[in-house]
């Protein structure tokens, strides 16, 4: 049955008329064309499909769109200010956090939501916090590396 | 998934009108971590979901007046839970069994009444919330009642929840003065993983070396958790030596009904429930030590 929901996706309004059983990454990437969140498990276990719901980290994949009628989504797309890279996509390029990629948009979600609660993180914290979201090309240490710095590169005020 | 109608109510009275229209056909959805699995999978097909994402007043922490207890909203996420100052200065046990619970993410989307009413046997937080006595309300259009969360859980992903009736919130009495507590979850996959068994102890030593009181519950070992009470009784009264304690572990096996699956044999499972009971109990009666409580 369609029904109709409102959602701020990046700050912009959109009203939509979509099936209840319509999931926010479909949601995103057919009815929205944002295809930058990917959607791997689709159980909410890889964290390819997060995404932050009113600021909260969220797996896209099991989520009913229309369970969040309202709600400010910020998804890959809308991360990256007047042109600039957000600091901690800045610091994926710079530190090799990535290799084929598919994770990446996940990856880059869930790091801004920790340095958004926690802007300074240990190795330890970045490490629980990003187990989360599977590389299936294993190059966590440069995730690691690339939170580490986009931590830095925040407190330097270099943003 | 199949087809069907969302229902968002901002008041619990217009979900419970819900839940009246429309019976056994509805299924109330709070994070949705569970619900939504379950109808991606179609083991769950209903014809009307009733979420209670809008539904007000759900979401607190409060100290219960005068006996050290605190309730939580059935709303209340386990992240914020986690990170709650209250419920972490007053009962750490329980902060340290949310922030096992699968990943941050998930964390930041389950519920604690979600969790509960999922009836999974392989959730961490059961088994402490029964080791440290807990409750909860179910609210109906009639009234409340309440329930000790041990008596919640009937049988795989069933609970005592009657139709009609919604989780509201949860009351987790203060962890017994002088006591020791330990949340062991063996994990030999990963760490976000469901534990192969998980075990809440609580020990109370009393004078000269005695065991006071105990608590014993495993989890991911049967069709709900297990309140290993046989077990407790060759504890409690008696002294705590290894003796003793390897004896209480022991009995965990006659009482734990493991299923075969990825995770291990019922077998290994049973004999891990005994392994890690006794490490459970010896590392809680450590901290109740460390923690210079001991009468």
């Amino acid at each position: 049955m369609n029904q109709q929901i409102r959602l701020t996706i990046n700050g912009t309004e959109h009203e939509l008329e979509i099936p209840a059983r319509r999931l926010l990454v479909d949601c995103l990437r057919y009815d929205l064309g944002l295809t930058g969140t990917k959607e791997g498990c689709s159980v909410g276990v890889c964290g390819a499909c997060t995404v932050l719901i009113d600021g909260e980290m969220a797996a896209s994949c099991i989520t009913l769109a229309v369970a969040v009628d309202g709600a400010q989504i910020t998804t890959i797309e809308g991360i990256a200010q007047d042109g600039r890279l957000h600091p901690v996509q800045q610091a994926f390029i710079d530190h090799g956090g990535f290799q084929c990629g598919i994770c990446t948009p996940g990856q880059v979600i869930a790091a801004k939501a920790l340095l958004d609660e926690n802007p300074s993180p240990t190795e330890d914290e970045i490490k629980a916090w990003m187990m989360g979201n599977l590389c299936r090309c294993t190059g966590y240490y440069g995730i690691l590396n690339s939170v580490a710095a986009a931590a830095a590169s925040q407190g330097e005020g270099t943003r | 998934m199949n087809d069907f109608e969302f229902h968002s109510p901002s008041t619990l009275e217009e979900a419970f009108e819900l839940l009246e229209r429309y019976g056994d056909d509805a299924r109330v959805m709070a994070g949705g971590t569970g619900v939504v699995l379950q109808m991606k999978q179609r083991l769950s097909q209903p014809g009307h979901v009733i979420g209670l994402r809008k539904v007000a007043g759900l979401s607190y922490i409060k100290p219960v007046a005068g006996n050290g207890a605190v309730e939580v909203g059935a709303l209340v996420t386990h992240r914020t839970l986690e990170n709650d100052p209250t419920v972490n200065q007053a009962l750490p046990m329980v902060t340290a069994t949310y922030r096992r619970v699968a990943t941050p993410r998930i964390r930041s989307m389950a519920t604690v009444g979600g969790g509960l009413v999922h009836g999974d046997p392989n959730e961490d937080p059961p088994p402490t919330l029964i080791a440290l006595g807990a409750t909860v309300v179910l609210t109906s259009a009639s009234g409340r009642r309440d329930l000790p969360v041990e008596d919640l859980f009937i049988d795989f992903y069933e609970t005592d929840v009657q139709p009609g009736e919604i989780l509201t919130s949860i009351t987790i009495p203060p962890q017994p003065a002088g006591s020791g507590w330990a949340y062991l979850k063996f994990l030999p996959r990963t760490a976000d993983d469901y534990a192969t068994v998980s075990v809440a102890a609580v020990v109370t030593p009393g004078e000269g070396g005695i065991c006071g009181d105990v608590k014993i519950v495993l989890g991911a070992v049967g069709m709900t958790p297990v309140h290993a009470t046989q077990a407790e009784d060759l504890l409690r009264g008696m002294a705590l030596t290894q003796e003793n304690i390897a004896a209480c572990a022991s009995a965990v096996k006659d009482v734990v009904d493991p299923l075969d699956d990825f995770r291990g044999s019922a077998g290994y499972k049973r004999d891990m429930a005994e392994v890690f009971t006794r490490r459970a109990i010896q590392q809680a009666i450590q901290q109740a030590l460390e923690n210079g409580q001991t009468v």
